[in-house]
């Protein structure tokens, strides 16, 4: 079996190959955690742990191929002795056999920005027939993933989801408060995209912007978090728009392009 | 010409004295030492617990990169040019450089390259962030607008280092006294003239990395870009082909240096000269040709990988000649252990420590468990730290007397060597232990498994930072109240042109040249 | 005052600190005109340094006048000036070693294995006409090919190709001014100053041809900076080799200008050789151009 990873600025995505299967998977240390010295301390797997971990089959060769969307990263899984750079616009290659089961983790070897180290890795290995119930398990979740883009939501709705995605996706450069690293993030905070009008910010998000850290996030959140996200955007921090984009409207843009 | 030197600043500002831009070089140099000295304070202050304490991890990013590149370009290199300045014209009987005008210039360039390198530290967006080896795209499309002040100074920080390394082989080649034929040169001439080879090889390739990225960045072209038809690995080649003799340029001169010492408190001739000259010249060629090995897990075919694995690996024999030279001089001599020996004993063996742990990351299989974690981290500060470092403190305090004509305190001197010596290794040891764990190199955090080992080398490193402080009140302390060396030589052992003339120095030596047998 | 047998050591002088003040000055100018901050303190550090240069070759020539630097010192000056060359025939190997990195690995791996399910349907050639980008997006791509390129256009318009007629003039140009060389040394001053001229001339006239092919380039085969990493080879190599022509030239004609004025002399005319040398060196990297980017392009 192959599982294709790709590297973005600070986050990996899985893709089983041949299985309709794909996720992001992101630190999930919250940063009130890194920040406070005790309770780094006290976390158990703390800077270790993802929102998704990868699975794969015990005793089965597992292809890996590797590449990139913006920075030279590394996928590194020091107890399986796997290590290989993942290079934007190249495709590199290697691969591990496990043999027991257990949980396996890793981290990113090279310099990829501020969030080097906050964009762990952790491989899960379990019994062949354990990998196959949890494969279909995901195919139906994204099934369902997908249905919802075409509920119709709430602002409150919106805004809790949106939040709790951007604090996933997009904090690290944008910063929680919205107001991101001055001259290298823009803030959101007042930005003329977020209280601009709103086909330019979907284009923004979905699409992102070429030649910058900004990524295309079209391929790597559903339409439901996309238009949280994109809600979120526009009303937090005083960027009062008061508007609701909706899923429906977030797939209405991407078919529309 | 045979007056004394001009009077105020004008002094050392317009001076052509191959004797004052050596200071000149010296004193920049250790400033810098001290700026990147500071930096890695941070870094290890940071990385003394888990979480993040002191700094942002955008910051820390900075910290590590201008350390890197403050101690590799501001503090290393131009320690040796300075001794260079100092040494090869009395060494080889010249009454000074072949072009004094060109060296002030190649001198004064420094201060105002690195001053562009630090003002980014206050510059919106911030200091080089993508480490010292700044790999594109990171420091290409995705790199703070202040990386273009970052390459325009390393432009002018090269023209610095090429008309340095002219001037000093034209020196050697063209200025020996009389009767002093190429192999009768010191060692400390010999590496270093190999060296300035080196450096006019290499220094122009990195002019052309970092014009390669202004292009990118700024003109719109694809070198690092596959979407153009480029590659960022194109920018890993251009880089290590100047990036790894430049490790070699940085441990030569050391070499010469150690090749001086060693002899002078064994009080016996250097074993097997000749062959330290075929070694040296074995290194600087082999070190073209190994580059890669910085870049085993970039995907390259496996042919490449075997050839630049066996072809690194060479260079240990070289390197093995030096050492076993140094060990035989000792041999059956009559040792003392004065401070500048105990530097260059404790750099044979450490520095042999690092080179077994460069022979290790050589095997391209381990290296894909130590590339870019901290064992790589603790390999190069035992040749860099250990090695340089070390040997550029011996030189300071074995010729100290000839630029002061005062002698250094024995016992302070002593002392900072022991703190230094076991402050080095708390702190560079253990991160042999962190990177075989698997933490990696450039991290502003850790995971906890990590926690025991970092505290140790953090608490390392503020031992050796101390030792570098005492070094600095030793030196002042020496020139200001040191006690006077009245003969021209206050070492029984040494050999040399240097020490045929008076302590200290005078300003003009060997006007008219020394007759050599 | 210096003898025969003392190497000449100058006195104190201003000059190296101005030099220092002005490269520190272009390259603070130069790291904010790039992103479109004022360039004037990249002027002001050009022409500082432009003028200290001045003074300091001048103080040269005067002290060499003077009879000051013996034998020796000269010596100095051909090493000097001979590593300076090859610090810059390293710069160029620097571009030599991207271009044929470029095309014998990067294009080739972009096209075959696994990285192709990134750049569905990329093809490599050279020189590159379509980019990776292109393969996939088409005309929506930012990085696009050229639409012509400079290579050999066939043996029937081979007298039409520019670069042919560029490399005519500068192998005539490396041997008109070793004709005015051997003059000087036999001591023949006008027959020096007319085959220098000549030389001059060549350069200036291959700056004119580069300029027009540049312009014809951009204008007229949509072949820039920026048409990938062919567009990006092709400038950055002729582009650099044009700056050092251009280098060459102004060397050359300040010469000649020495010349005019009675510098130099049939055993001593170092200025005037090591211009030459950097012409010959210059020479030798258009020829390698030649080969490498225009007849194997
Ligand atoms: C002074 C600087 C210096 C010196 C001298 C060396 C010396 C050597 N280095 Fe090191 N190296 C660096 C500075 C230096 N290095 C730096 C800065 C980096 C990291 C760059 C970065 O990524 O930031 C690095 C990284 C580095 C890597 C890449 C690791 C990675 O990133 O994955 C490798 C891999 O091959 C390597 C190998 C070697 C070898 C084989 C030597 C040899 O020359 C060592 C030879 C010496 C000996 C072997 C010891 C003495 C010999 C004997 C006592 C004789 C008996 C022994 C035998 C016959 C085996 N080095
Ligand atoms: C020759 C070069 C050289 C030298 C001398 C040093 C010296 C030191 N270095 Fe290193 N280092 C590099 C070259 C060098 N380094 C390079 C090239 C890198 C890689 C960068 C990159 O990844 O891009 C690196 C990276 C590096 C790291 C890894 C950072 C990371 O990956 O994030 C660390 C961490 O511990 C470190 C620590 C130190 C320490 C503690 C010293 C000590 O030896 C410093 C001692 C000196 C002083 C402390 C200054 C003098 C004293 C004072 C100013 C008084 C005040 C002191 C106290 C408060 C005690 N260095
Ligand atoms: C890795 C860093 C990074 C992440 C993560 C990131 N962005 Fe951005 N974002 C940028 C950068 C850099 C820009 C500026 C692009 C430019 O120069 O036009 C930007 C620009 C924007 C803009 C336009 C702002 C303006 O005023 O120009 C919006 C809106 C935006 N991002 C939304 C998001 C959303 C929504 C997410 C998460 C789902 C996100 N970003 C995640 C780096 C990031
Ligand atoms: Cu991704 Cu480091
Ligand atoms: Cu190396």
């Amino acid at each position: 079996m192959t599982v294709k990873v790709t590297g973005y600025q600070w986050k990996w995505q899985y893709e089983y190959l041949g299985e309709d299967v794909a996720f992001m998977s992101e630190l999930a240390t919250p940063e009130s955690v890194i920040y406070d010295t005790n309770a780094a301390r006290n976390r158990e797997n703390y800077l270790q742990e993802v929102s998704q971990p990868l699975v794969i089959p015990a005793r089965t060769k597992v292809r890996f191929l590797l590449t990139a969307k913006d920075v030279i990263h590394s996928w590194w899984v020091v107890d399986l002795g796997v290590k290989k750079d993942a290079i934007p616009g190249f495709v590199t290659e290697t691969w591990a056999y496990v043999e027991e089961p257990g949980t396996y983790r890793g981290e990113c070897a090279e310099l990829c920005g501020k969030g080097h180290a906050f964009m762990p890795i952790v491989v899960e290995v379990v019994e062949p027939e354990q990998y196959q119930a949890w494969i279909g398990e995901k195919k139906k979740a994204a099934a369902a993933e997908r249905e919802l883009a075409n509920k119709q939501f709430t602002l409150d709705d919106l805004m809790a989801r949106g939040e709790e995605a951007y604090n996933r996706s997009c904090g690290a450069c944008h910063m929680a408060n919205g107001e991101g690293i001055p001259g290298v993030f823009p803030g959101l905070k007042n930005s003329k995209v977020a209280l601009g009008p709103v086909e330019q910010h979907l284009d923004v998000v979905v699409n992102g912007v070429s030649g910058t850290s900004m990524q295309a996030f079209g391929g790597q959140l559903s339409e439901v978090d996309l238009a949280a996200v994109i809600t979120y955007e526009r009303n937090a921090w005083g960027n009062n728009t008061g508007d609701l984009v909706q899923p429906i409207d977030v797939l209405k843009f991407k078919q529309g392009q | 010409m045979a007056h004394g030197p001009a009077k105020g600043i004008g002094r050392w500002l317009f001076t052509t004295n191959h004797k004052d831009i050596g200071t000149l070089y010296l004193w920049f140099s250790f400033a810098m030492f001290i700026l990147g000295g500071f930096f890695a304070m941070v870094i290890r202050a940071e990385l003394f617990q888990p979480g993040m304490q002191l700094v942002k991890p955008e910051f820390f990013n900075q910290m590590t990169t201008m350390h890197g590149l403050v101690m590799v370009f501001g503090a290393i290199m131009p320690a040796f040019v300075g001794l260079a300045n100092w040494l090869i014209p009395m060494q080889i009987g010249a009454p000074d450089m072949a072009l004094p005008r060109m060296n002030n210039l190649s001198f004064w360039i420094l201060p105002f390259a690195f001053a562009l390198l630090a003002s980014t530290l206050f510059m919106e967006g911030g200091a080089p962030n993508f480490g010292w080896t700044f790999y594109a795209p990171l420091s290409t499309t995705y790199a703070p607008s202040t990386v273009n002040y970052f390459i325009f100074g390393v432009h002018i920080m090269g023209a610095s280092s090429i008309m340095g390394s002219i001037n000093i082989i034209a020196t050697v080649l063209n200025m020996r006294a009389p009767g002093m034929t190429l192999m009768k040169m010191p060692l400390f001439v010999w590496t270093w003239l190999i060296t300035a080879f080196l450096l006019i090889a290499v220094m122009p390739v990195l002019a052309g990395a970092v014009t390669m990225m202004l292009m990118d960045i700024n003109f719109g072209t694809s070198f690092f870009d596959a979407a153009g038809g480029g590659d960022p690995v194109l920018f890993q080649h251009v880089f290590w082909f100047f990036g790894h003799p430049e490790v070699y340029i940085i441990i030569l001169p050391a070499f010469g240096v150690i090749s001086h010492i060693i002899p002078a408190f064994s009080r016996k001739p250097l074993f097997g000269y000749s062959s330290m000259v075929y070694a040296t010249a074995s290194i600087a060629f082999l070190s073209f040709i190994v580059w890669a090995h910085h870049m085993f897990l970039v995907g390259m075919p496996i042919s490449g990988e075997l050839y630049f694995m066996y072809a690194t690996m060479l260079i240990a024999i070289p390197t093995a000649a030096k050492v076993f030279n140094w060990v035989s001089t000792m041999f059956r001599g009559s040792l003392t252990f004065e401070t500048p020996m105990l530097f260059a004993i404790a750099f044979v063996i450490l520095f042999t420590i690092g080179g077994f742990t460069g022979l290790m990351l050589s095997i391209a299989p381990s290296d894909v468990q130590y590339h870019d974690s901290y064992f790589v981290v603790a390999h190069f500060h035992y040749v860099m730290v250990a090695g340089a470092v070390f040997s550029g403190t011996a030189a300071t305090y074995f010729w100290l007397p000839k630029w002061c004509g005062r002698m250094y305190n024995e016992t302070m001197g002593k002392l900072q060597f022991w703190i230094a010596f076991i402050g080095f290794n708390i702190t560079f040891f253990p991160q042999h232990f962190l990177g075989l764990a698997g933490m990696p190199r450039r991290y502003a955090d850790y995971a906890l498994q990590f926690s025991d080992w970092n505290m140790i080398s953090s608490i390392g490193s503020f031992i050796y930072g101390a030792a570098q402080i005492l070094f600095l009140f030793n030196v002042i302390y020496t020139i200001k109240a040191g006690k006077p060396v009245k003969e021209n030589s206050p070492w029984e052992g040494a050999e040399g042109l240097e020490w045929e003339v008076p302590c200290p120095a005078p300003y003009h030596t060997f006007t008219t040249p020394p007759e050599v047998k | 005052m210096s003898t025969e047998n003392q190497y000449y050591v100058p006195e104190q002088s201003k000059l190296p600190i101005l030099a220092a003040i002005g490269l520190g000055l272009i390259a603070w100018g130069a790291g904010g005109w790039v992103q479109g901050d004022n360039p004037a303190k990249f002027f002001a550090g050009a022409l500082l340094l432009a003028f200290t240069l001045y003074l300091w070759f001048g103080a040269v020539i005067k002290e060499n006048m003077q009879g000051l630097p013996n034998a020796q010192v000269k010596r100095s000056y051909v090493w000097g000036m001979g590593w300076f060359i090859f610090s810059e025939v390293m710069f160029f190997a620097a571009f030599f070693g991207a271009l044929f990195y470029v095309r014998n690995f990067a294009l080739p791996w972009l096209s075959e294995g696994e990285t192709q399910s990134i750049w569905n349907g990329f093809e490599a050639e050279w020189p590159l006409m379509s980019t990776p980008e292109q393969a996939l997006t088409d005309d929506a791509a930012t990085m696009k090919g050229p639409e012509q390129n400079m290579s050999f256009p066939g043996w029937s318009n081979l007298l039409s190709w520019l670069p042919l007629w560029n490399t005519i003039v500068l192998i005539t140009s490396s041997w008109t001014v070793h004709v005015a060389h051997a003059a000087l040394k036999n001591n023949d001053r006008s027959k020096f100053n007319l085959w220098l001229g000549i030389t001059v001339l060549l350069g200036a006239v291959f700056l004119v041809l580069q300029v027009e092919e540049y312009v014809h380039a951009y204008s007229e085969m949509g072949l820039t900076l920026e048409s990938g990493i062919y567009g990006t080879t092709f400038f950055m190599l002729t582009g650099f080799h044009g700056a050092h022509v251009t280098m060459g030239t102004i060397m050359l004609g300040i010469q000649f200008i020495r010349g005019l004025k009675g510098h130099f002399s049939a055993d001593d005319q170092f200025g005037f050789e090591a211009s030459s040398w950097y012409w010959h060196f210059v020479d030798v990297v258009w020829v390698g151009l030649f080969i490498f980017v225009y007849v194997l392009g």
